[in-house]
């Protein structure tokens, strides 16, 4: 794990060595900074993990519970919504790969495309679950004085949706609490993701990531995969809940 | 205690009691408390002894003016394995001890009386079985085992008497419990030990041990009528829950006669003893607690009984046997759980909606 | 008493002409650097300002408990008092002290370096620290908060109409501070030692700080949604500690303490770094048992994640999960003692000269001792029901922390002041506040094991009188203890002006930061070394300073 650097004379050291221009001067070789970053960027994304890993640790001891109360929160979520979502925040982690491949490419508009495309999925996800959201102030699901466990003692829909006794109904707090937490930080996350993609495009279209100087398009497609993968969690655990009871 | 004479060791006692370094011993698990500690601070003493010994032996023995040249020593496996093994079995000597213990502490004996404790924001309310209440106190007997069943109405508090060592976390939403037998008659300190807003030191009060014909004359005089289970039997029948729970074969709930303490079957499948915490968790959570054979049909009485209340009842099932006196308020009091509403607001440990 | 220290001639010498110090001017070139040396003095200057207004809620908690009865202030604001010294002192003081001011400014340099890896995220940490410190001000400036510095549910989110919410951003930023921290060493140490520096010949500091920074990123991020959770059941209302909505409190108690536990261990193993060096130095001899105390590091930060709910011992969980957290705590108690015996080895056949910092450090050895014992005494399950939320808790973590970590970081600053800057600090004045300091605190907090053993709670504002003797002592001890503090403060502060030139490496220390010039360059290094000898290798030293002619300016 050595870095393999020769000693360098002090003074009149610029011009007498070629290194890349993105070459920062505490590292001896672009290998040893490509290497550091890359590490930066993976220790970083477990502490992220272990930030969920706390929403994690509590959806696992209610559910297990509270799990009538968790089936019937989850059966007011729209499958049809969140799977949406999944194939956008999918197609925006291809868009944000094929986005790496254009700049080792040193596809300038190929690169700025993808990004951009990155950007539009990320917003469409967004905009889903704005309306998602919506949809729950409207049912009174959001927890607080305005919750409302009603439709859970008296379903509309008994067959589908059985009703729960009103100590079991007043769980489904819970529930919703953990979706909008959940759900919520890893909308803030793709909120910062967007931003940053925002800084990247303009860099972009500037030709920075052109020149053989991939990495921060690399490792902010890291970040933006793991995002995703958090979806990829959070969809099954809060969507997909006994909604096929008895098979 | 039997490494060092029971004669020495009274006079240790006496002397760190006397010169207020140990809190007086008032129970019957004080003295292992306070064998614990000795033992404790005894390995203590002698781990600091040796290390401050090194250090300035070495420091003296090994000064610049005495030594100019230091000898390079890499380490020794030896040396390694001795300093990591002897604090390991000493600290796994202490760990065993301190588990007994704590077993001890937290495992009360069946014969214990119970007194159940509520704790608020900022004050204890303890009460005996047979209806007596105190405020930031208790009055107990010596040489019974008591058992206390705690209960928060807001935040976390923590009941301590350090007289007996003993001490105990009171958190909303369920019982803890822990037991003690008092060996001295006296008064002695009552502390909330859990930061718990701002009155918090405030939440303090006197535990008074009395000799058991002094408790008795004190149970005597202080009686305010109705015992805890009296009062609960009241509250199950406003309720209405002799409606369900009155033991005739066609009822909607199960019989309550004997259930305390008891083997239950659940509709989920699980196999419960029905103790205090049940007792209480099913009056609140009725769902997800359903005997087996029963359909889930139990209202809840969240926000309809305060802690008081449901202690009331626990206290009542605890002491049922037999469904007689149930049977007979069925017929007096023609209570169906839909109009339990207007007549239990008047129970004491009912809540008004 | 001989000393080791060895000076340039004060006639002639004088500060080298180019430091990283005089390379640039102005404020923009402070506030906008990259340079870890100077971030280091950035933050050196901003938790000693936050130490003494932590100090300073600590005054005036002990003038408060001089008397039984709550006389000196209302109860709501001595309970503010306590727990603004508690955050400030935990996470604005002693969780980024020896790392964010010691180990910024040394680490890159004993690895090798040129810098961290990453150093516009330590300029970020810095700003981020600074927002956190801003925060908790602004918590203190509109009223103050008194949940304690651990934020129990469900008082703090139901039951409190101060500003919560405030204080638990300010620290939720502060761990996004340290995080970064961590994330630098870690990828620094990994990455960018010279040729030559393996693993095994790291000084042993990096050890630590490797271990700490471990604890730094993958511990912290808990505390930051455990605060997250608070802070949205208290704005919002989501409940998932609310027992009315089917919430459990118990469970902020385990994620709080899931990070407050190796949170602990945050603090102390970059103090222990520094006790490794200096004993080595003063004694001028390698460490004894080098691969112990740096797998004991390991050990330390790998256990520590595994004791957390020996804080909840009382609090219901149940009898089984207390007996394995007891037995986990007594083995993660076993490192920490190893460590110890591998210090004192050290001075065997050694060459030990007394100055300041070898004082400090001798004072950690016997304080940690005692505080490192104490806690074996909290870990026995049946034990910990009598002194657990007494004064016997506060003394313990004040004697750890205090008299362990404080006095590390002071002997950490004392050792590297004259890298940093380039002068010698007064001795006779360090040795007196040495002295001054370790006497002050064993007045101060021997007594509260006492009163702890007694039944004393903690955060009491009142309490029964026949406890007052024992509080009057601890007060006393106190007002010694802050004059042990203020001292090194003023004459510190002296010697950036007046003190003595100190030159390249006036303790003879082995370690890379003694082979250049005091205060480094910005570069640190002229040449990228090239390393072929071992940690604390006193002979190598000896060669080469045989061989050595010394310049000076």
């Amino acid at each position: 794990m050595d870095s393999h650097a020769t000693a360098i004379e002090p003074a009149d050291v610029h011009e007498s060595h070629e290194h890349p221009a993105y070459l920062r001067h505490h590292f001896e070789t672009p290998e040893q900074q490509k290497e550091a970053s890359a590490f930066g960027m993976w220790l970083f994304l477990l502490t992220e993990i272990m930030f969920f890993g706390g929403l994690f640790a509590a959806y696992l001891i209610y559910r297990n519970w509270y799990y009538p109360a968790f089936v019937a929160g989850s059966n007011t979520l729209k499958i049809s919504l969140g799977t949406v979502n999944t194939g956008v925040l999918i197609g925006s982690s291809f868009t944000m790969a094929m986005g790496v491949w254009c700049a080792e490419m040193r596809k300038k508009s190929g690169l700025v495309l993808c990004l951009l495309l990155t950007m539009a999925l990320g917003l469409v996800f967004l905009g889903v679950k704005y309306f998602e959201y919506k949809e729950k102030f409207e049912l009174h699901h959001v927890p607080g004085a305005d919750f409302s466990i009603e439709k859970f003692i008296h379903p509309d829909d008994p067959a589908k949706n059985p009703p729960l006794g009103p100590d079991m109904a007043a769980k489904t707090q819970v529930y919703f609490s953990l979706y909008f937490a959940m759900t919520g930080m890893h909308a803030l996350h793709m909120i910062i993701g967007i931003s940053i993609l925002v800084f990247l495009v303009v860099r972009a279209r500037q030709g920075a990531y052109i020149n053989g100087y991939v990495q921060p398009i690399e490792y902010f497609g890291l970040y933006w995969h793991f995002v995703d993968i958090v979806w990829i969690f959070l969809f099954p655990l809060l969507y997909l809940i006994n909604r096929h009871p008895g098979r | 205690m039997h490494i060092i004479s029971p004669v020495l060791w009274e006079f240790l006692i006496r002397w760190l009691t006397n010169f207020a370094l140990f809190p007086p011993e008032a129970s019957t698990v004080a003295p292992q408390t306070d064998a614990l500690y000795l033992f404790l601070v005894f390995i203590s003493v002698i781990g600091c002894g040796i290390v401050t010994l090194l250090v300035v032996g070495f420091s003296i023995m090994f000064r610049h003016d005495r030594n100019p040249e230091a000898t390079q020593i890499e380490g020794s496996t030896l040396l390694e394995a001795t300093w990591t093994l002897i604090p390991l079995v000493l600290f796994m000597v202490v760990f065993v001890w301190g588990a007994v213990l704590y077993f001890r502490i937290y495992n009360p004996p069946k014969n214990a009386m119970n007194i159940y404790v509520v704790g608020k924001q900022w004050m204890w309310k303890a009460e005996h079985p047979g209806g007596q209440h105190e405020i930031n106190g208790l009055h107990i007997p010596t040489g019974r085992p008591i058992q206390l069943t705690m209960i928060s109405q807001d935040v976390f508090h923590s009941f301590s008497i350090p007289a007996f060592r003993v001490k105990r976390e009171v958190i909303p939403g369920r019982y803890t419990t822990v037991w003690f037998e008092a060996t001295q008659p006296g008064t002695y300190h009552l502390f909330c030990t859990q930061y718990c807003g701002t009155k918090h030191s405030a939440m303090i009060g006197d535990i008074v041990v009395l000799k058991p014909e002094a408790y008795e004359a004190w149970i005597e005089s202080s009686t305010s009528g109705t015992s805890l289970a009296q009062n609960g039997e009241r509250i199950f029948a406003a309720l209405g829950c002799n409606a369900c729970h009155n033991g005739n074969p066609d009822s909607r709930g199960p019989s309550l006669a004997n259930v305390y303490g008891s083997k239950l079957q659940l509709t989920n499948g699980s196999l419960i003893t029905a103790d205090d915490a049940f007792l209480r968790d099913t009056i609140l959570n009725p769902s997800m607690h359903v005997t087996q054979g029963f359909a889930p049909i139990m209202p809840t009485y969240q926000g309809q009984v305060s802690e008081e209340g449901l202690i009331d009842l626990v206290e009542y099932i605890k002491g049922l046997h037999s469904n007689d006196r149930i049977q007979q308020t069925l017929n007096t009091t023609q209570v169906s759980p839909a109009q339990s509403g207007t007549t239990a607001s008047k129970v004491p440990g009912t809540v008004n909606q | 008493m001989s000393t080791i220290v060895r000076l340039p001639d004060q006639k002639v010498a004088t500060l080298p002409k180019r430091t990283f110090l005089n390379s640039e001017y102005g404020l923009k070139s402070w506030l906008l650097t990259g340079d870890h040396k100077r971030i280091a003095i950035l933050y050196l200057i901003s938790i000693t300002f936050f130490f003494f207004i932590g100090g300073a809620f600590a005054a005036l908690i002990r003038l408060e408990l001089l008397t039984p009865q709550p006389d000196l202030m209302a109860s709501d604001t001595y309970n503010k008092m306590f727990t603004m010294h508690g955050i400030i002192m935990v996470f604005l003081f002693l969780v980024p002290s020896v790392p964010a001011t010691i180990g910024n400014f040394v680490i890159p340099i004993m690895v090798g370096a040129r810098d961290l890896a990453f150093p516009k995220i330590n300029l970020l940490s810095w700003y981020l620290y600074i927002f956190a410190g801003c925060f908790t001000l602004s918590a203190l400036v509109l009223g103050g908060v008194d949940s304690g510095w651990t934020f129990t549910t469900p008082l703090s989110t139901h039951y409190l109409n101060t500003h919560v919410v405030t204080a638990g951003l300010g620290v939720f930023i502060a761990g996004f501070s340290s995080i970064f921290t961590g994330l630098n060493f870690i990828v620094t140490i990994h990455r960018m030692r010279a040729p030559g520096m393996t693993w095994f010949r790291l000084p042993l500091f990096c050890w630590s700080h490797y271990a700490a920074s471990i604890l730094m990123v993958l511990g912290t991020p808990v505390l930051a949604i455990s605060l997250v959770l608070v802070i949205l059941e208290r704005t919002i209302g989501i409940g998932v500690f609310d027992p009315a909505k089917g919430g459990d409190p118990i469970l902020f108690q385990h994620l709080f303490w899931f990070y407050s536990h190796p949170a602990v261990y945050i603090m102390i193993l970059p103090g222990m770094g520094v006790i490794s060096e200096v004993i080595s130095t003063f004694s001028r001899k390698r460490v004894f048992g080098y691969t112990a105390v740096a797998f004991s590091s390991v050990a330390i930060a790998l256990f520590g994640f595994f004791v957390w709910a020996h804080h909840m011992l009382i609090m219901g969980i149940s009898n089984y999960s207390a007996l394995v957290f007891s037995l986990l705590t007594m083995l993660v108690a076993v490192p920490s003692a190893i460590k110890i015996f591998n210090w004192a080895a050290t001075l065997y056949k050694g060459s030990i000269t007394f100055e300041t910092p070898m004082l400090y450090a001798f004072g950690f050895m016997g304080l940690f001792t005692i505080g490192g014992m104490t806690g074996v005494f909290l870990g026995s399950l049946g034990m910990d029901i009598q002194l657990t939320e007494t004064y016997f808790i506060v003394a313990h973590f004040h004697f750890v922390m205090v008299g362990g970590m404080l006095m590390a970081f002071l002997a950490g600053v004392h050792f590297w002041w004259p890298k940093m800057t380039g002068r010698m600090y007064p001795e006779g004045l360090s040795k007196l506040a040495a002295l001054v300091t370790f006497i002050g605190f064993i007045l101060t907090f021997f007594p509260q094991f006492i009163v702890g053993y007694l039944g004393m709670p903690r955060r009491y504002h009142a309490y029964p009188p026949e406890f007052q003797v024992l509080n009057v002592l601890s007060t006393a001890g106190a007002t010694v203890l802050g004059i042990g503090y203020l001292l090194p403060m003023l004459y510190l502060t002296w010697s950036l002006k007046y003190g003595a030139i100190a030159g390249e490496n006036p303790w003879q220390a082995t370690g890379l930061e003694w082979q250049i010039q005091s205060p480094p360059l910005t570069e640190n290094f002229t040449v990228t070394p090239i390393v072929d000898y071992e940690a604390y290798d006193y002979e190598w030293l000896a060669n080469k300073t045989k061989h050595e002619v010394t310049t000076v300016g």
